[in-house]
C-alpha cells in the first residue's frame, strides 16, 4: 500500500463559523492503482488531494505513506518527502515560460541538487517517454495545450516518484485530447511500482480509472462502479 | 590548478529565468545603471568641487598650516601679526616656518579688459610652496614687478600671456617672468599669479597685518601634536594639510547649500533607482508567483527560493553598477576633454558610496520579492 488516509478532517473559517471541506475521510491507495476522486465543485476533492500530498496540514486525521506518518514530519522533511515521493500535475501546469521544455521537466532533479548535465539528459529521456522528443528546446508557450500537459506529466515523473497526483488534468483540454492523455498515462506512466490519484469531474475519462471514489460536501460517499451507465460527478 | 567555476543547476535556472525575460532584465539593468550614473555624477562633481576648493592647500603643500582660530575655510584670510611667525619659528619641534600671502587683485589687460586674479605671495627667501615652472626660470621671480602665471583652464582669461607680457595689477606694473603649472585648478575660475611675499603686500592693499598663513614643517611628524599644542597656547590654530582640507570640505558641506543640494540630488537618484528596480523586480516575481508556488509544492525549500531571488537581484545589481560606473566615467572623461575646468573626479569614496547604494537597492528588491514568494502557499496553487 502506498497511501493510507484515516479520519481526515479539514475546515476553513473561524471556530464559530466552520466550513468543512473534508469530513472524516478515510481511504487507501495501492501500488498500480489509478484512483479517481470525483465530485462536484466545492466537494473537497482538491483539499483532500492537498492533504494527502503533504501540502495542507489537516485539522485531524493521519496520512501514512511508505510507512511514514506524513503530518508528523517536520516542514523540511515534508518538503524532501514531496520532492522524492510525489509527482504533481497541476490543473494550469505552472510551467516556466522563460525556460525550455527540457529545463522545465528537469526542475525536480535540479531541486534534488543533481548535476546539470545529468538533469538535462534525464529530462530529454523523459520527454521521449511523453513523445515530445523534438520539442525539448522550445519554450512551453510554443506547444499546444495537450503538449504542455505532457510536459507537466514529464516533470512529475522525472524524479521517479511512487505517487502521482493530478488535479483536474483535463480541465484545460478538449474531449479527445483529454481522453488521449489519460489513456497515455494509464498505459505508459502507471506501473506496479507507482500509484496515481486523480481528481476530476470530467466523466469522459472515467473509463481509465482502476477505482473511483466520490466525494460530496467533504464526505467520502464511497466507491462507484466505473462501468455503470450515466455516471456523473453528481451521483 | 584552478577548478572550473560552474553555477549550480538552481542558479542556472535563476539566471535563465531572469535573462530570458529580456524586457524586465534590460529595464532592471538600465534602472540601476542610471541610478548609479546619477549618484556617481553627483558625488563625483561634489568630490571634484571639494578638491578644487582646497586647491591652494594642496598646491602649496605645507605639512602644518598656522592660522587664526576663526578660519573655517581656505578662503578665510584672516591676517596674522608678524610676531606669530617669530613665535612659531622658535617653537620646539619646528624645522622651519615661513609666511604666505593669499589675496586677490584686479588685473587690467592690454585689451583694456579687467580680470580678477588670485595672488599668492611666497616667502622671499625659500619660495616655499612654489609651483612647477614649465617655461622660464624660477629665479626671475626676483626681477622687478615679476609675477609667475599658472597655465590652467583660467589662463585664457588673461588672453594667454607669454613671458614678457606686461599688465597692470591694482595700478602697479606687472610682468610675466615664467609660466608654471599646479596640480589642481581653483574652483572659482580666477587665474592665479605667484610672486614674492614682499611684492605681494607691496602691490595689493592689505590690512595692518599681512601674513595670511604661516607654513611650517616639523622636525619629524611625531612633533606635530606638540606643535599644535604650542600654537594653541599662543592663541592660534595649527592644522595639518589633511585637517585643513577636511575643515574646508566640512565648511562647504555644512555651512553652504552645496552639500545639501548634492545630497538631495543623490537621494533623488537613489530613490529613482530604487523605485525602478524594486517595482520591476516585484512585477517579475509577481508574474512568476504561481510558478514559485508550484516549485514549493514540488519540493523547493525556502532557502532554494531565497537563493534564486537573491542571485537574480545581485546579477542585475552588479551589472547595473558596472555599466553605471563605466557610463559616468566616460561622461566625466569626455566632459574633461571639452571643458578643461570641469570639476568632477571619480574617487574610491564615491565608488564605494554608489556600491553601497546598489547593495541597498538589491537588498530592498530581494526583500519585497522574497516576502511575496515565501507567503505563497502551495495549496493556493492547487486551488487556482
Amino acid at each position: 500500500m502506498i497511501l493510507q488516509a484515516k479520519n481526515l478532517i479539514q475546515w476553513f473559517g473561524t471556530e464559530d463559523n466552520k466550513t468543512y471541506a473534508v469530513r472524516d475521510v478515510s481511504f487507501d491507495v495501492d501500488y498500480g492503482e489509478m484512483l479517481y476522486i470525483i465530485g462536484p465543485s466545492g466537494s473537497g476533492k482538491t483539499t483532500l488531494l492537498s492533504i494527502i500530498s503533504g501540502i495542507l496540514r489537516p485539522q485531524a486525521g493521519i496520512v501514512i505513506s511508505k510507512g511514514q506518518e506524513l503530518w508528523k514530519l517536520t516542514d523540511a522533511e515534508l518538503t524532501n518527502f514531496r520532492l522524492s515521493t510525489i509527482g504533481f500535475v497541476f490543473q494550469d501546469f505552472h510551467l516556466f515560460p522563460k525556460l525550455t521544455t527540457r529545463e522545465n521537466v528537469a526542475i525536480p532533479l535540479i531541486l534534488q541538487r543533481r548535476e546539470w548535465d545529468e538533469c538535462m539528459e534525464k529530462a530529454q529521456k523523459t520527454l521521449e517517454i511523453v513523445e515530445l522528443k523534438g520539442k525539448a528546446d522550445l519554450p512551453p508557450y510554443k506547444l499546444s495545450i495537450g503538449e504542455q500537459q505532457r510536459v507537466a506529466i514529464a516533470r512529475a515523473i522525472i524524479a521517479e516518484p511512487d505517487l502521482l497526483v493530478f488535479d483536474e488534468p483535463t480541465a484545460s483540454l478538449d474531449g479527445s485530447t483529454g481522453k488521449k492523455i489519460i489513456s497515455f498515462v494509464r498505459e505508459n506512466i502507471l506501473n506496479d511500482k507507482r500509484a496515481i490519484i486523480l481528481v476530476t469531474h470530467d466523466n469522459r475519462i472515467y473509463s481509465s480509472a482502476t477505482r473511483i471514489l466520490r466525494m460530496e460536501d467533504g464526505k467520502m460517499m464511497g466507491e462507484i462502479d466505473k462501468n455503470s451507465e450515466n455516471i456523473t460527478d453528481e451521483n | 590548478m584552478f577548478s572550473k567555476f560552474e553555477l549550480s543547476g538552481l542558479l542556472k535556472i535563476a539566471l535563465k529565468l531572469l535573462v530570458n525575460d529580456k524586457g524586465k532584465f534590460y529595464t532592471l539593468i538600465i534602472g540601476i545603471m542610471f541610478a548609479v550614473f546619477l549618484i556617481m555624477q553627483m558625488t563625483s562633481s561634489f568630490a571634484g568641487m571639494m578638491q578644487r576648493t582646497s586647491a591652494d592647500i594642496i598646491n602649496v603643500g605645507a605639512k602644518i598650516w598656522v592660522m587664526d582660530p576663526s578660519v573655517t575655510s581656505a578662503r578665510d584670510n584672516i591676517p596674522l601679526p608678524n610676531y606669530v611667525l617669530d613665535a612659531v619659528k622658535s617653537m620646539n619641534g619646528i624645522k622651519y616656518a615661513v609666511p604666505l600671502y593669499n589675496g586677490s587683485g584686479l588685473v587690467k589687460l592690454r585689451s583694456g579688459k579687467y580680470q580678477a586674479v588670485e595672488v599668492i605671495g611666497l616667502d622671499d627667501t625659500t619660495l616655499f610652496g612654489r609651483p612647477n615652472i614649465v617655461k622660464g626660470n624660477i629665479n626671475a621671480i626676483y626681477n622687478n614687478d615679476a609675477f609667475i602665471v599658472i597655465k590652467n583652464a583660467d589662463y585664457e582669461k588673461l588672453d594667454y600671456p607669454p613671458i614678457g607680457t606686461t599688465f597692470e595689477i591694482n595700478d602697479h606694473r606687472g610682468v610675466i617672468v615664467a609660466i608654471a603649472e599646479s596640480p589642481i585648478g581653483g574652483l572659482f575660475g580666477t587665474p592665479t599669479f605667484y610672486t614674492t611675499y614682499t611684492r605681494a603686500i607691496a602691490t595689493l592693499p592689505t590690512t595692518r597685518f599681512t601674513i595670511s598663513y604661516i607654513l611650517a614643517n616639523p622636525k619629524n611628524d611625531l612633533e606635530i601634536t606638540s606643535i599644535k599644542k604650542q600654537v594653541k597656547n599662543l592663541g592660534y590654530k595649527a592644522v595639518t594639510q589633511q585637517e585643513f582640507i577636511d575643515m574646508n570640505t566640512n565648511y562647504y558641506l555644512f555651512k553652504t547649500g552645496m552639500g545639501t543640494n548634492i545630497l538631495i540630488m543623490t537621494l533623488i537618484s537613489f530613490i529613482v533607482g530604487l523605485s525602478v528596480a524594486g517595482q520591476t523586480f516585484y512585477t517579475f516575481v509577481l508574474e512568476n508567483l504561481d510558478k514559485f508556488g508550484a516549485l514549493k509544492a514540488i519540493g523547493a525549500k525556502k532557502s532554494d527560493l531565497i537563493q534564486i531571488i537573491l542571485f537574480q537581484s545581485a546579477v542585475v545589481g552588479f551589472l547595473g553598477y558596472g555599466f553605471g560606473v563605466f557610463l559616468s566615467s566616460v561622461m566625466i572623461a569626455l566632459a574633461k576633454l571639452r571643458l578643461a575646468n570641469y570639476a568632477s573626479i571619480v574617487t574610491a569614496g564615491n565608488l564605494s558610496f554608489s556600491f553601497f547604494m546598489v547593495l541597498f537597492i538589491i537588498a530592498f528588491s530581494s526583500y519585497i520579492g522574497i516576502r511575496k514568494v515565501l507567503k505563497i502557499e502551495p495549496f493556493d496553487i492547487f486551488r487556482g
